[in-house]
């Protein structure tokens, strides 16, 4: 049986529960994709996925298979037991119209982004999220790295067609992705593509 | 408007208004300083602190003299004008209960005023006085520690990295709301219970941030977070 099999346009987003136990799989389809990824308990929206408990709990900045996925309760809301990729950012955050603006210029001002999609997302949703819930995710496929110096810098993407990531959800968990639709950096290798997202149960 | 000091002392929260163009500075008054910091903008905290955005705008793995911190709607928060310390943590957030638990129990009834608690609650604390609660928790900066990743991304606590009279300034770029904790660092691995106490002053930061300004010109995108914060 099949919980989910549905593919995701580049630049648009997906929201939804998977139950304890399920095994969620994204493949990058076209490869260098950024896929911005949110988790929530289900049962209680406040205990949501945290990038710097996650990368403390774990010591150390990059997520692959065995990583778990932490909450800022300190929860493990789900865990990657696949990864044919390698390496995942999580401290990178989400492109926001915003931020575009800050990094790249105005003209970037009225380009699509992460966040709204993501607000698109839960206002779809609703049951009272709203946009402080929407913190610091995770990006797969996206290559961050940081240096022992102090760096940080956006590279090119580890990832290439049919890469894919899977992770079990270790409680009932509400999923939130965006698709990103970034263009100003070497994220999506400056052309947004579709994913493919597909759920089982234990 | 007054200038005024205060000494937070270590395992304490507290939280203070800063208006724009005031300087914020932290002086660590003791060894064994962390002082977990969430930011909002005081006019709208639903505006806050963007760590992410903070340090891939301005390719750094901490914070550090002359950055901005941003709010995540790209709106600078305050500058880093200064700091004794070239690394302050952003990225392995505040102490949860399950930190300071290895301190063994303590509660005000055995330990009074010097009970043990951890950032997160003494953080909640805070919020819950300003109306706020756990969704307005952010990641933080964690001012006085130095968490360093090595060429495979593993992190490192690196002990004593700060020591009494080490300091760090901030300019409001806009009216703040700073609300922070002096509980341990969660990865400060010092067996005993001495989170130490910072002593917390604000003044005038001067004439507002001249074209020559240091964060101003670090980056085009520090420059372009400051032009959006006085667009307001």
């Amino acid at each position: 049986m099949t919980l989910i099999d549905t593919v995701v346009a580049a630049g648009d987003g997906w929201i939804g529960e998977i139950p304890a136990g399920a095994r969620l799989r994204i493949v990058d389809l076209h490869g260098n994709q950024a896929v911005d990824t949110l988790l929530y308990d289900a049962h209680d929206y406040g205990n949501r996925y945290s990038a710097v408990d996650t990368v403390r709990e774990q010591g150390g900045v990059y997520l692959t298979t065995g990583s778990a996925l932490v909450s800022v309760d300190g929860d493990v809301l789900a865990t990657i037991v696949e990864d044919t990729c390698g390496r995942h950012d999580t401290l990178g955050g989400a492109c926001a119209k915003e931020s575009n603006v800050v990094r790249y210029g105005h003209h970037t001002r009225h380009q699509h982004a992460c966040r709204a999609t993501f607000l698109r997302q839960i206002q779809r949703w609703g049951r009272g999220l709203d946009k402080r819930d929407v913190t610091h995710n995770i990006n797969f496929f996206m290559n961050v790295p940081l240096t022992p110096d102090g760096g940080l810098s956006f590279e090119d993407g580890v990832s290439a067609p049919g890469k894919h990531v899977e992770l079990r959800a270790e409680r009932d968990i509400l999923l939130l992705i965006s698709n990103c639709p970034q263009i100003n950096n070497p994220c999506n290798a400056y052309h947004p593509t579709p994913i493919r997202l597909q759920a089982w149960p234990t | 408007m007054s200038c005024y000091s205060h000494e937070v002392p270590g395992g304490a929260g507290w939280s203070l208004r800063v208006e724009r163009g005031r300087q914020l500075r932290l002086a660590a008054a003791g060894c064994g300083v962390c002082v977990s910091t969430l930011l909002f903008a005081a006019a709208d905290p639903l505006e806050r602190l963007n760590v992410p955005d903070t340090l891939k705008a301005q390719m750094s793995a901490c914070v550090r003299p002359p950055m901005v911190l941003m709010s995540d709607l790209g709106r600078a928060l305050c500058s880093v004008t200064g700091s004794s310390l070239p690394w302050h943590d952003a990225i392995s957030g505040h102490s949860l209960d399950r930190h300071v638990a290895r301190f063994g129990p303590s509660d005000y009834g055995a330990d009074g005023n010097g009970w043990r608690r951890s950032a997160r609650s003494l953080l909640l604390d805070e919020l819950a006085v300003l109306g706020l609660g756990r969704r307005d928790l952010h990641a933080c900066v964690n001012w006085f520690t130095k968490v360093v990743p090595d060429e495979r991304g593993r992190l490192a606590f690196a002990s004593g990295h700060a020591s009494a009279g080490d300091w760090v300034t901030l300019r409001a770029e806009q009216d703040l709301l700073v609300v922070l904790a002096t509980a341990p660092h969660p990865l400060d691995p010092s067996p005993a219970w001495a989170p130490g106490p910072v002593r917390i002053s604000v003044g005038d930061a001067g004439p507002p941030a001249p074209p020559d300004d240091p964060s101003r010109v670090f980056r085009a995108e520090s420059a372009r977070s400051l032009e959006l914060a006085e667009r307001s």
